[in-house]
């Protein structure tokens, strides 16, 4: 069948194997073992790195496993989605850790991509509040892993984008949190140079993360709404509500363009907002603001769209950002809405994508010319010693990732080491040379 | 909804699986018979931590009909009483085999359609004496018309699907309700074989729609709901086509 992730860019003919238990994949493994397959989860990342010939998907293994709720750690099998997990667990007083923007990602997919989300300032990545996983190689056995046993295999896995075996399941350490709900307060910043102070000020807020305009220019270049949350204490433990509306078909993708994403961001950016003032929100509504549309992926049209993530490091954050969004905003070429978000400092995970600095994430609709743009993007983003994250990748060149990610020869060991490179490549892990 | 105290039979099909996921958030008290109990036993974790108030599991081989009664004891006696009942195993025979070997024909009836009449003998009589409860049954929308290619299984569903028919007049007056529920083609491992069309559903569809037709009182649930207009239709079908129609 075809297969895409969620940009719809690329599309790969892949025949998608669903296993519904442990025992039922290493089967799979030992009868057919094509040597271009790969775990996938929900396919939320944008881009091929869920995309292979052959397709393991976790979604039937989805069952939670034991729940020590002394210690709030909570195992469970790999296909369990974030939404599941929080339904489960929320009206319990409990939350994960880390969530990034959707909930609609499953456990193997958040470890596998070591998602960073608002908090990752003071919090770190997913992978870091894994206490352990079970690891099913390419021999079709299975190792368990944490950061005291199989050391390397374990930060390799994590944020390893399934390119050493597939996780079946996951030990996890969840949150104690009393409320269902957020207080956020939003922040306007009039330009580059004020949302920078802001996230600096605001260095203690549990969570930050800013909607910037990124098609002003001048002295507007930056503007931006920074959005600072923290979870209520109110005793009040909901379920979360579930989505509400979809979109049920591509939308033409002339709709988007720059004159409307210009409108639109302007008026994102000009919204009243009563800065200063705390709103207590929903905290489906906080962290996964874009889940009330389903499939919102269909506004770019049917050739899809790409998504560019970078990070850049403290030292020349604010002028790579002036830089990058200056070229952006004069080719006209703009997303709906850009994220930009301080991140803390990196971790052991050979492919993690954070490290201290700040990230900038752009949507753009795929034409030809886009592709240009993000290479001239890609040479400021090394050139400030940053790097693009893989998630959210769909065409880095071999030699921008071996120069950003200074690990992938230690990645390219472990997986020659454990048989992954004969069996796990995915449409990515080809591209990049790994 | 009212339901609190439910019964599952066949609780390791992937139907009764996904149904017994969204009692488990409503809080529910479920006691779980199926084969596997180690298969059981995960359920039972996973089923807790989904929300259950409470999960007891026990086996049951539903072909061994001598068990029946003291296994549906069992559940009464904990539960003090059954809200609902649900009816869920089942297998797809080879069509081919149980043509010619009676034996195999004879299998099959007894998983798809004796057992589970036993099944409901007992539960009836319970329910009516509580002077309450739902029975929601699982059949298949092959019960509806017998097709050459596959009527052992679809004489066994419709065996059952006029049991219940029957029944809940019989129960009527006693405030119990009796469901019958007929999905489509489902995806579980039961269709695991078969190749997958548009008009495959998902086993969570089927129990969301088992959920609604329990609290809604439906009688009959076709799930999913278009299959009842498929059904409509194949039933219309004059038998001197019928009869040429291979499928
Ligand atoms: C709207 C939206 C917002 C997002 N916001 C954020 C954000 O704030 N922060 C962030 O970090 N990310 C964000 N993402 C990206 C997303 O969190 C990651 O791409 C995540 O990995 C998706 O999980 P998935 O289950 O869909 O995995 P898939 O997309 O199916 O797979 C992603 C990768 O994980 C691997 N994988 C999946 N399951 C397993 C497994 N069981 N074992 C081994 N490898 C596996 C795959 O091989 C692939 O390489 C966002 C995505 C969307 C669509
Ligand atoms: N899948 C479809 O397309 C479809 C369509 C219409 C109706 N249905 C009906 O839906 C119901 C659920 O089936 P499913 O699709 O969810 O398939 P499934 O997952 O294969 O479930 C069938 C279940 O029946 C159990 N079973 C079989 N023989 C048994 C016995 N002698 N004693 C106890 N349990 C026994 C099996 O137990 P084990 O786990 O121990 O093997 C299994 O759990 C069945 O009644 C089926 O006929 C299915």
């Amino acid at each position: 069948m075809k297969l895409t992730s969620w940009g719809r860019y690329p599309v790969c003919e892949s025949t998608v194997n669903r296993p519904r238990s442990d025992a039922a994949l290493a089967g799979l493994l030992h009868t057919q073992p094509p040597s271009s397959s790969i775990a996938r989860g929900m396919g939320r990342s944008y881009g091929d790195s869920a995309l292979a010939e052959h397709v393991y998907s976790t979604t039937a293994l989805d069952q939670f496993i034991a729940f020590d709720e002394e210690r709030g750690l909570l195992r469970c099998a790999a296909g369990v989605t974030l939404e599941t997990l929080l339904h489960a667990m929320m009206p319990r007083g409990w939350f994960l850790p880390v969530v990034p923007g959707t909930w609609h990602v499953s456990i193997g997919g958040a470890i596998a991509s070591d998602v960073h989300g608002k908090n990752h300032h003071l919090d770190g990545s997913f992978g870091q509040h894994v206490e352990s996983l079970r690891l099913m190689l390419a021999s079709g056995d299975i190792v368990h892993c944490s950061a005291q046993e199989n050391t390397e295999l374990f930060h390799a896995t994590c944020a390893g984008m399934g390119l050493t075996g597939i996780i079946v399941d996951a030990t996890l350490h969840l949150r104690r949190n009393n409320s269902s709900t957020v207080m956020q307060r939003t922040l306007r910043a009039h330009n580059l140079d004020e949302i920078f102070a802001l996230f600096d000020s605001h260095h203690n807020s549990h969570y930050s993360v800013a909607w910037l305009d990124c098609l002003a220019r001048g002295n507007s270049l930056g503007r931006s709404l920074l959005y600072l949350g923290e979870h209520a204490n109110d005793n009040i433990c909901r379920t979360p509500a579930k989505r509400s509306i979809s979109i049920p078909f591509s939308s033409p993708a002339f709709l988007l363009n720059r004159y409307s994403m210009s409108l639109f961001n302007s008026l994102y950016y000009h919204k009243p907002v009563k800065e200063l003032v705390e709103q207590r929100i929903e905290a489906k509504q906080y962290f996964f603001p874009l889940d009330s549309i389903g499939h919102w992926n269909r506004l770019y049209g049917k050739r899809g769209f790409m998504q560019y993530q970078c990070v850049i490091p403290d030292a020349s954050a604010q002028p790579a950002m002036r830089e990058i969004l200056t070229r952006i905003s004069t080719s006209g070429k703009g997303s709906f809405l850009s994220v930009l978000k301080k991140l803390g400092p990196a971790n052991r995970n050979l492919l993690s994508f954070p490290l201290e600095g700040y990230t900038l994430a752009l949507d753009f609709k795929f034409e030809p010319s886009t592709l240009a743009l993000l290479d001239e993007l890609d040479s400021i983003v090394l050139a400030h010693g940053g790097r693009l994250y893989l998630a959210k990748d769909a065409r880095m060149s071999q030699e921008v990732f071996r120069r950003s990610y200074p690990h992938w020869e230690d990645m390219a060991r472990i997986r020659a080491e454990t048989g992954a490179d004969r069996l796990f490549n995915s449409l990515q892990s080809r591209r990049l040379g790994l | 909804m009212d339901v609190k105290n439910i019964l599952i039979i066949g609780a390791n099909s992937a139907i009764a699986k996904a149904t017994a996921r969204l009692y488990a958030q409503e809080n529910c008290r479920l006691f779980l018979l199926g084969r596997d109990t180690a298969a059981l036993a995960q359920q039972q974790q996973d089923l807790l931590i989904r929300g259950a108030s409470e999960v007891n599991i026990a086996p049951l081989d539903v072909t061994h009909f001598a068990l029946h009664e003291a296994a549906i004891d069992q559940a009464l006696d904990l539960f003090g009483q059954i809200d609902l009942a649900l009816i869920c195993h089942g297998s797809l025979p080879d069509q081919i085999r149980c043509q010619d070997d009676f034996d195999a024909a004879l299998e099959a009836f007894n998983i798809n359609a004796l057992s589970v009449i036993s099944l409901l003998t007992h539960l009836s009589a319970r329910m009516m004496a509580q002077r309450h409860g739902c029975l929601a049954v699982i059949t298949s929308v092959a019960g509806d018309r017998g097709r050459q290619s596959n009527y052992v299984y679809g004489a066994a569903k419709g065996m059952v699907s006029r049991y219940l028919q029957g029944l809940r007049g019989r129960l009527f007056p006693h405030n119990v309700h009796v469901v019958d529920i007929r999905p489509g083609f489902v995806d579980t491992p039961m269709t695991a074989h078969l190749p997958k069309g548009a008009l495959w559903a998902s086993p969570e569809q089927i129990a969301q729609a088992v959920v609604n037709g329990v609290a809604k009182r439906r009688h009959t649930v076709y799930a999913p709901a278009f299959w009842r207009f498929i059904m409509l239709i194949v039933r219309c079908i004059p038998e001197f086509m019928f009869k040429r129609l291979k499928f």
